[in-house]
């Protein structure tokens, strides 16, 4: 019996010297979070749904964008419901044009204009608030005053004002957006940073003599790396929002192309006759998108706030 | 405390001035003037209406007398598209009825958005705080441009409650629709930030030694836990003024109602700089002095505030 349980012993020390105790990190910890909420993951699964029948749903589409199906035009709250056998799966539109193919092209646009505005958040903002926060003093306030200033002009007036005199165009609509989404993230960024700029790891880095710079990018960014990802979901709405808007007013995105403001501006101002379905895809689609960013970033702010822990 | 208001002034006014003179700059390089027609203007004409609108004079100085006249005397100057109308007169037409349906909004959503989010945390778990949140987030997907159409179709068109659109000197039910779907994204997210926050206070210690020693629910809440609650809410004051401002451009456009919205797009897609700008610049400066007082009063009530 002893020699047994001895053995035993030994094997399983073996054993522990084979494979080494494996930490879990934690982003392997917030993965186990996330995964544990349902919303945010059905929600996640949701928004790939989304993603992959923006890529794939195009080749089913018979038609074109700007293709007017002529057979139709004229009698739409007649005969441009929604219908498989003659391919408008979605309907065809006021001006008898199929919706299927524009719910596809709007989404994905609305999509990428929310990525892009999140991802210039991400880039500018993080090294914006990391910078001032870190250095701190005089640079820090001037810093943050500029964007005190830049957050209190309206800068929606500002935009439209940019649309208008430069005439609309999918880069300006970009840059605008872009100029607009990282005010937020710095001011989160900065906060987050001015408590880690004392820790000990950052002055491990200082002791040993790392460039400040390098410090930033190397030591404080990916220690914020959990709080903007979870500001960067939580923007990707605002900015799908904010494009739908400019959309509705008409100075976004021009015809033939569209996005889903541009659509659900269209088909709002043609329901009273009847096309429902213009109106109720885009919708459908807009708000299930909106739902879904809400919902997965809550579920990663769940998963990554420090504070819940 | 006035050490603090003057700090916020100081930064206020430079933005401001970086308003006016960024918007006049856009204004200036935007190609094709407004007096570029196709047809030829005789050079002395054109040289006649240069000169009434002051287009003569060097950029700087034609910048300098437009602050001048604005800070002196709350002149924006004549509009280039209705010839025999000047940005103040447009203003004032446009801006009561959006101050009307402005006012009513913010405090509908202050309001109700409050009373919401205090039952909600009150009867945490309940039905009632289920239905809070189901409501708060589908508001918050559903902007007022999509909420306009749909109100307009069901109170309107279904149950022929309500006019359509209009304004007809702020009838009262010419009021109800535009005010409803300005407020509704506030209202949600004021609820959302009551509820969160009156559940943070309701956890608190104080407030369980209140209860220990055996002061009323009722007065726990409305004199303990309130104020401590509402402090989010008050932060939050000044995005929702900002809010229900450009909200009006959806709210005029869709319902018709003649606002200050209306007349920003429309003199904006007829390019009248003039009125664009005055009107940038008004709606700017309401804005920061929102923001301002927003500031002024979250000092006063919360004094562990020193930015």
């Amino acid at each position: 019996m002893a020699v047994e349980a001895r053995t035993d012993v030994a094997a399983r020390r073996e054993d522990l010297a084979d494979k080494p105790v494996k930490g879990r990190s934690l982003w392997q910890d917030a993965g186990r979070r996330f995964i544990r909420n349902k919303a945010a993951v059905f929600f996640l699964f949701l928004l790939a749904l989304i993603v992959a029948f923006t890529i794939v749903g195009p080749y089913f589409a018979k038609f074109t964008i700007e293709k007017v199906d002529w057979t139709i035009l004229g009698k739409v709250p007649a005969k441009g419901m929604p219908n498989i056998e003659n391919g408008h799966f979605f309907g065809v539109d006021q001006t008898g044009r199929d919706v299927y193919i524009r719910v596809i092209q709007g989404t994905q646009i609305s999509l990428i204009v929310g990525l892009l505005g999140s991802a210039v958040a991400v880039v500018v903002g993080t090294l914006y608030g990391a910078i001032a926060g870190y250095f701190g003093g005089r640079l820090d306030s001037a810093m943050m005053r500029f964007v005190d200033i830049l957050y209190s002009i309206p800068y929606m007036f500002i935009l439209i004002l940019l649309l208008i005199i430069f005439g609309r165009s999918f880069t300006l609509l970009f840059v605008g957006i872009g100029l607009v989404s990282w005010l937020g993230m710095s001011r989160v960024v900065r906060g987050q940073t001015l408590t880690l700029k004392n820790r000990e790891f950052v002055e491990a880095a200082i002791a040993t003599g790392v460039k400040p710079l390098s410090i930033v990018v190397r030591h404080i960014v990916p220690n914020l790396l959990g709080i903007v990802v979870v500001y960067a979901t939580l923007l990707i709405p605002e900015m799908i929002l904010l494009e739908s808007f400019i959309s509705f007013l008409g100075l976004g995105i021009q015809e033939p192309n569209t996005s889903l403001g541009a659509l659900i501006s269209e088909g709002a101002s043609t329901m009273q006759y009847g096309v429902f379905w213009q109106l109720g895809f885009p919708l459908a689609f807009f708000v299930v998108i909106l739902f879904a960013f809400f919902f997965v970033g809550d579920g990663l702010r769940d998963a990554l706030d420090p504070k819940d822990r | 405390m006035i050490a603090f208001i003057l700090k916020r002034l100081a930064v206020a006014i430079p933005t401001l001035l970086v308003l006016i003179i960024l918007s006049f700059i856009l204004m200036k390089v935007a190609p094709g003037g407004p007096f570029s027609g196709e047809k030829a203007i005789p050079e002395a004409v054109m040289k006649n209406i240069l000169a009434r609108y002051s287009l003569d004079k060097p950029q700087w100085q034609q910048l300098l007398e437009y602050i001048y006249n604005i800070v002196f005397h709350f002149d924006f100057g004549p509009s280039f598209k209705y010839r025999d109308r000047s940005v103040n007169e447009i203003i004032a037409q446009g801006f009561p009825v959006t101050l009307t349906y402005g006012f009513w909004a913010f405090i509908l959503a202050t309001l109700v958005g409050i009373t919401m989010g205090i039952v909600a945390a009150i009867r945490h778990n309940s039905w009632i705080d289920y239905l809070a949140v189901g409501i708060t987030i589908g508001a918050q997907v559903v902007p007022n441009f999509v909420l306009a159409p749909i109100l307009v179709l069901v109170f309107t068109l279904w149950l022929r409650w309500l006019p359509g659109g209009g304004w007809n000197d702020g009838q009262w039910n010419y009021v109800i629709l535009p005010v409803i779907a300005l407020a509704a994204t506030y209202l949600a997210s004021i609820a959302r930030i009551t509820r969160s926050s009156m559940l943070e206070v309701l956890h608190s210690n104080f407030i369980r030694t209140a209860r220990a020693k055996g002061v009323p629910g009722w007065q726990v809440i409305v004199r303990h836990a309130l104020k401590p609650a509402l402090l989010p809410v008050v932060s939050y004051l000044g995005p929702v003024f900002v809010g229900m401002i450009t909200g009006s451009v959806v709210v005029d456009l869709y319902f018709s109602t003649g606002g200050i919205g209306q007349w920003f797009v429309n003199s904006a897609l007829g390019r009248d700089y003039a009125t664009i700008l005055g009107i940038t610049i008004l709606l700017g400066a309401l804005t920061i002095t929102a923001n301002l007082v927003v500031d002024i009063l979250y000092a006063w009530i919360d004094p562990k505030i020193r930015y």
